[in-house]
């Protein structure tokens, strides 16, 4: 069964155009050199808006822990039950994490600690997400 | 009605000092309706309604206050579903029923206007909008006594419940992802405190050893308060103490959190009534004084909150909740913090070092005598997981402790101070309550 669909917004649709041509950028504050993900409207540490940057990161990153999904309460997920919720952080910056489903790895044998890269995968015609696999 | 936005109320911040109104606030009587597990959506008897006006008449019956004494209402009016529960604003059958109950208001959500209508208050001044949760609100109230914004303040705590609504439909139907969910739910989270506090939880047992399933001895110890809390879900229904190996076989939602993790949400509403200690003297009940409030609505600095950030987040409110108060964790006699999901409680114990648990330690302090009759009580209240999702078990337990009429469930340790919340590690509130006022 297919994802959600992300819609993107104001402030995100630069974030999912990256996506969409398989890069991940994250906004980079130039005051505080701090990337932060999601976006929001503002440094989250200084508070300035006008700083903050795209800057395309590296998609490497490690699984901190994950969980296995098997009564959750999306319909369009319900099928895939019981799946992975990893939690991947960003080699870069590891107070960056990401959800992943660690695509191709069964369900409950998501490797803690092992290393990931940035992957994308296609929820609906001409949108990607981004998503993380295990490093061969 | 007064917007909550236009009076200043909120210990949010960290140094703030003692409260000025330390012990000159009262909390002077509480009610609760029937907890049932859903509204059948025909009985208006049962509604939550009815429920809420029959919880605020308890209140106020019990300190012997009449509805024109009351000049002051505090009511959540959000659902306790929340915004990703599905048409969470959107529950009541179709078509309404004649007033009181012609729209949503007395139906699956209360606010105060509703309340002055149907109960026939008449000289309530302060009845903000907007109001928060009970974590919150019970600051509120105290703020808004001690300020004299109003003398004599209810403050009311509706949670409804009806049958396929709770977290079905609306967002969670729908095929595509907005605003904040685009962050989350195309990977499968659709918000909510389990799968916030699941994380860390799972960190917490790499950091420091030991398994999920370390947790049923606090489970089955919330089970054992709540069949001792007469007003309860549990008590009320029949619901039979689990065993260890019950917890261990339970089924999983998200794994490794299961069913019995997780609190049973409940048509049900609780009021308790607020004046000043001066006031006090003169009613009939046994005040007990609220020694300080806090509340805090931490942000995450990325998409999910690790161990490092919870910590630090209950480190916080610790320590804005003692500096308040005056007191120290040795202090502190009954403490009832937040167990709407088994995994987050650890973070409280271990923040507020209650009995000298500090980080780490939680589950072997689990694994010890925890009753309500041995040398640490903790969670006398038997929470959400013994009483249903009503939230407002921790509040009436401590206000029981103090006055010594928890009956069964009455600790054998001293009982002078109580520490009770409705919060999660990254936003709600503290209520710190005194048997004295100073």
């Amino acid at each position: 069964m297919p994802k959600v669909i992300p819609v993107p917004d104001e402030l995100s649709q630069p974030f999912w155009d990256a996506v969409n041509e398989r890069r991940l950028v994250l906004q980079n504050c130039a005051a505080c050199d701090k990337l932060q993900y999601p976006p929001q409207a503002a440094c989250q540490v200084c508070g300035s808006a006008d700083g903050l940057e795209w800057k395309e990161v590296e998609g490497k990153g490690h699984v901190a822990t994950y969980i296995v999904i098997e009564d959750g309460r999306l319909n369009r997920r319900m099928p895939d039950q019981p799946y992975n919720l990893a939690l991947v952080t960003l080699d870069q910056d590891p107070t960056v994490n990401f959800y992943s489903n660690l695509p191709g790895v069964p369900a409950y044998q998501a490797p803690v600690g092992a290393a990931v890269e940035l992957t994308f995968e296609e929820v609906a015609p001409g949108q990607l997400i981004h998503e993380w696999r295990v490093a061969q | 009605m007064t917007s909550s936005n236009n009076f200043q109320w909120r210990r949010d911040r960290d140094g703030l000092g003692v409260w000025e109104h330390r012990g000159k606030v009262a909390v002077v009587g509480y009610g609760h309706s029937p907890v049932d597990r859903r509204w059948d959506g025909v009985n208006l008897d049962t509604s939550l309604g009815a429920y809420t006006i029959m919880a605020c008449e308890k209140a106020m019956e019990q300190a012997g206050v009449t509805i024109d004494q009351v000049d002051g209402i505090v009511c959540c009016d959000s659902h306790i579903a929340g915004g990703s529960g599905g048409s969470a604003s959107n529950w009541a059958p179709r078509p309404y029923f004649d007033p009181p109950y012609d729209s949503e208001y007395g139906i699956t959500l209360i606010n105060a206007q509703w309340l002055i209508n149907a109960m026939g208050f008449k000289n309530v001044r302060f009845a903000p909008t907007g109001v928060p949760t009970i974590g919150e609100m019970m600051g509120m109230a105290s703020q808004a006594v001690g300020d004299g914004v109003c003398n004599t303040c209810l403050v009311i705590y509706p949670t409804g419940n009806l049958e396929g609504r709770y977290r079905r439909g609306g967002e969670n139907a729908d095929d595509f992802a907005r605003g904040a969910r685009q962050w989350t739910v195309p990977w499968g989270n659709h918000g909510g405190n389990d799968f916030i506090n699941i994380f860390p939880h799972n960190q917490y047992c790499l950091k420091y050893g030991g398994e999920h399933d370390d947790l049923a001895p606090f489970v089955i110890n919330q089970h054992k308060n709540g069949m001792l809390t007469l007003w309860g879900f549990n008590y009320n229904h029949g619901i039979e103490p689990i065993s260890v190996e019950d917890y261990k076989t339970s089924r999983y939602i998200l794994n490794p959190l299961r069913i019995w993790d997780c609190d049973r949400p409940v048509n049900a509403s609780a009021a308790y009534l607020f004046t000043t200690a001066e006031r006090a003297q003169d009613m009939k009940s046994q005040p007990v004084y609220v020694l300080n409030h806090s509340q805090h609505n931490f942000r995450f600095r990325t998409t999910q909150p690790d161990l490092d950030e919870v910590e630090m987040w209950t480190d916080r409110q610790a320590a804005r909740m003692y500096e308040g108060a005056g007191l120290g964790p040795a202090d502190v006699d009954i403490f009832n913090p937040y167990d709407g999901y088994s995994i987050m409680t650890q973070f409280f114990l271990e923040g507020f070092q209650w009995h000298g648990v500090k980080r780490g330690d939680a589950f072997a302090f689990y694994a010890g005598d925890i009753s309500v009759k041995g040398p640490h009580p903790f969670f006398s209240s038997g929470g959400n997981l013994g009483n249903g999702r009503t939230r407002s078990a921790m509040y009436t337990d401590s206000i029981e402790q103090l006055r010594g009429t928890a009956g069964d469930r009455q600790v054998t340790v001293r009982a002078e101070t109580a520490l009770c919340a409705f919060t999660t590690p990254s936003s709600g509130g503290w209520l710190m309550l005194g048997k004295y006022q100073s």
